[in-house]
């Protein structure tokens, strides 16, 4: 088990053709995804060689995933389009089959097309929305496993430790503080650094504290918003697996947006500060300085009697 | 992406919200020429600066800070009143509470035809996150600071969230209005004007429309006497006329220069640059710098496919910052690989021959590889293993010249 998408998860490419669909897919294979072929509107019919093996492209999500029955899709389609390619996934995982899990890469996507694209998905509740602006989902297995996104795929190793953040690179440092612990991971995702997206912390939690095979969790929040608020208050009464958090933007000036568009301090409120005082609040376990995520990790461990 | 009040005036006309008869000017005569105009016999002088809190701020001189005059908006009852507030304000600093210190030089004037008011309110609309959808807000209590609204009288400020799916619905409208006590005629204005406001901040991709204060007139029409708006960067794309706009003196030369190379770059008052991938690895170094008792003296996200020419440009650019002291680069490779990221990193410190210490952390793909070539390297960059470690170093580095 991992949360929401398995190792062997069918998953589709969006803008399969496209120079970074193209080289992420081909990345994807590489690592062990199961790839089931792609779309990109006009070059249906045509192939596109991922690691030296054809795959087929449709016209349409409709039609790809009623001839694949894929689990999921990936989405690397230029910020202009992505947002209706996020409800056209939406629309066919719903009319086909009634769920599916959309994981959304695209950065700088308008805010206002993920206002309609977000109430679009949440119309269909089958369909789940990952991102955008964000590095993926991967749950890893024995060997290979379901890597959808831009994550390296050679720092990760299946193990018990289920990772939630909204930046990509500092998920990556937290995947290696869970490794100099020799801990691996359940499944690790990325929820983006947009003001409007998809998933949730929350609903990350949720499914990590229901997986039997996630033990722990860390939790990697920015300034910007409250998400990371009310996350620590839902966890305190609903989470009783070990959570260690951190926070980014400790030392970012107000009003100023430090890259994600959603990593903005205004008014005073969502600073990083805030963050770890609520984190504190719901017992969850913070480190001040990601290199000692693993550190803190072990010690929740070892307290919660599985070290 | 913010915008001056006039050029926001503008857009509100246009989509129909009313506003005053108003004139933008950047001299003195064009502002005696606009109070005839006008033919307003009382006048607001207000100056144009990307900040808020102007009425209540302070004009000086910018070289030796004296006051000039006490609030950057002025009513003007004569046109002698119109010439010396002009004259005050123009190439003077407007230091408020959000412009910090140093406040901003007035290039901009607004002259704007008085108007009968019977009672000040608050509007805005902006994307809410919580909600992701858009979020209405109104308060009787108009022309006052909304965050002190929000913490002491919250139940002033009433809300609606326009349902992403179906947009703004009329009883909304109604609601809203009626939570502000107007009736009648300032009723039906009050939802003529919220829907038009609605429909452009669409149209024109805003993040947020304030108006503050919106007024009510003696005739019962609602009128938006401020306008501060902001637009969504992201949505650039499709807004040929934002380039007019953009007032590239309210912006830091560097930031836009990072931008246009695809880097994000955020200037700070520290001494340390910092060269990172990813946003959030980016702020993490920062924090993690002061954690070890040095101070940033930036933000910069090289982002995910950093090419050579891109360090090189973001080294450039850290340090034009003359309070750079010493440089930390610390970078997880994922996409990006670790043996080009040194490669730039060298050809960057050749071409630039660095002065000040350089700190390295590389990690993820082709570590080992990008490691050997900074170890093979002549030049002097100290190698880190992880983040901690890279940051006690260059603060150690730079510890004997504070």
């Amino acid at each position: 088990m991992a949360i929401w998408i398995e190792e062997d998860a069918k998953v589709l490419v969006q803008g399969i053709t496209g120079k970074q669909g193209m080289f992420h897919a081909d990345k994807m294979v590489e690592y062990g995804t199961n790839i089931v072929g792609g779309c990109t509107p006009g070059k249906g019919g045509q192939t596109v060689d991922l690691q030296g093996k054809p795959f087929p492209v449709w016209d349409s999500m409709t039609a790809a995933i009623t001839e694949t029955d894929a689990d999921a899709t990936v989405i690397y389609v230029p910020p202009p389009f992505a947002g209706e390619a996020i409800m056209e996934a939406a629309d066919a995982f719903d009319s086909v089959k009634g769920e599916g899990v959309i994981v959304c890469i695209t950065e700088g996507i308008p805010t206002l097309d993920m206002v309609k694209a977000v109430a679009y998905v949440n119309n269909r509740p089958g369909v789940r929305l990952i991102g955008p602006n964000c590095p993926g989902i991967i749950t890893p297995g024995e060997t290979g496993g379901a890597k959808i996104g831009i994550m390296p795929g050679h720092i990760h190793a299946k193990g018990r430790i289920g990772i939630v953040s909204k930046s990509g690179t500092l998920t990556y440092e937290a995947v290696a503080q869970t490794m100099s612990i020799d801990e691996g991971q359940s499944t690790c995702i990325g929820i983006g650094g947009d003001p409007v997206n998809g998933t949730g912390f929350i609903e990350c939690l949720a499914a990590f504290q229901n997986d039997p095979q996630t033990e722990a969790i860390i939790m990697i929040g920015e300034i910007g918003g409250n998400a990371e608020q009310e996350a620590a208050a839902w966890a305190a009464t609903n989470v009783t697996k070990p959570i260690v958090g951190f926070v980014a933007g400790a030392t970012a000036p107000p009003g100023k947006r430090m890259g994600h568009a959603g990593a903005i301090i205004s008014g005073g409120k969502g600073t990083a500060e805030e963050k770890f005082e609520a984190f504190r609040e719901a017992g969850i376990a913070c480190a001040m300085d990601p290199s000692e995520l693993g550190k803190v990790l072990l010690e929740s461990l070892k307290t919660a009697g599985l070290r | 992406m913010n915008i001056h009040e006039y050029q926001g005036k503008m857009l509100l006309r246009a989509a129909g919200v009313p506003v005053l008869e108003g004139v933008h000017c950047t001299t003195v005569d064009q502002a005696l020429n606009a109070y005839d105009n006008l033919g307003s016999k009382v006048v607001a002088v207000k100056s144009q600066i990307h900040a808020g809190g102007r009425g209540k701020g302070t004009v000086m001189n910018p070289s030796s800070r004296a006051t000039v005059m006490e609030g950057g908006v002025k009513i003007a009852f004569s046109k002698e009143e119109v010439n010396t507030y002009a004259t005050n304000i123009l190439g003077n600093l407007l230091v408020t509470i959000q412009t910090g210190d140093e406040g901003k030089i007035v290039s901009n004037l607004y002259i704007e035809a008085g108007c009968d008011i019977a009672h000040e309110y608050y509007l805005a609309l902006l994307v809410d996150r919580d909600n992701k959808s858009v979020l209405i807000m109104a308060s009787t209590e108009g022309g006052m600071d909304i965050e002190e609204v929000a913490e002491h009288t919250p139940e002033l400020i009433h809300k609606v969230v326009v349902d992403g799916n179906v947009g703004l619905l009329g009883f909304q409208k109604r609601d809203l209005g009626m939570a502000l006590g107007l009736k009648g005629g300032a009723l039906k204005s009050f939802g003529k004007l919220l829907s038009s406001m609605y429909t452009m901040f669409c149209a024109e991709d805003c993040a947020m429309v304030e108006i503050n204060p919106l007024v009510r007139t003696g005739a019962d029409e609602m009128v938006a006497l401020d306008a501060k708006i902001s637009f969504d960067e992201n949505a650039e794309f499709r807004h040929k006329n934002w380039d007019d706009l953009r007032d590239l003196s309210e912006e830091e030369d560097t930031e836009i220069r990072a931008k246009e190379t695809g880097l994000s770059y955020v200037k700070l008052d520290g001494n340390i640059g910092c060269l990172v991938n990813g946003a959030g690895l980016a702020m993490a170094t920062m924090d993690v710098i002061k954690l070890y008792g040095g101070e940033p003296a930036n933000f910069l996200d090289v982002g995910g496919g950093a090419d050579e020419e891109q360090v090189k440009t973001a080294f450039s650019i850290i340090l034009e910052d003359p309070n750079v002291k010493g440089i930390l680069v610390n970078i997880f490779g994922g996409i990006m690989r670790c043996d080009i990221i040194a490669r730039g990193v060298i050809a960057a410190t050749e071409a630039l021959s660095l002065q000040v210490p350089l700190v390295v952390r590389l990690a993820g793909t082709n570590v080992d590889e990008g490691k050997a070539i900074l170890a093979a390297s002549t030049l002097n960059i100290h190698p880190a293993d992880d983040l901690a470690e890279g940051a006690q170093k260059i603060v150690a580095l730079i510890g004997g010249e504070e």
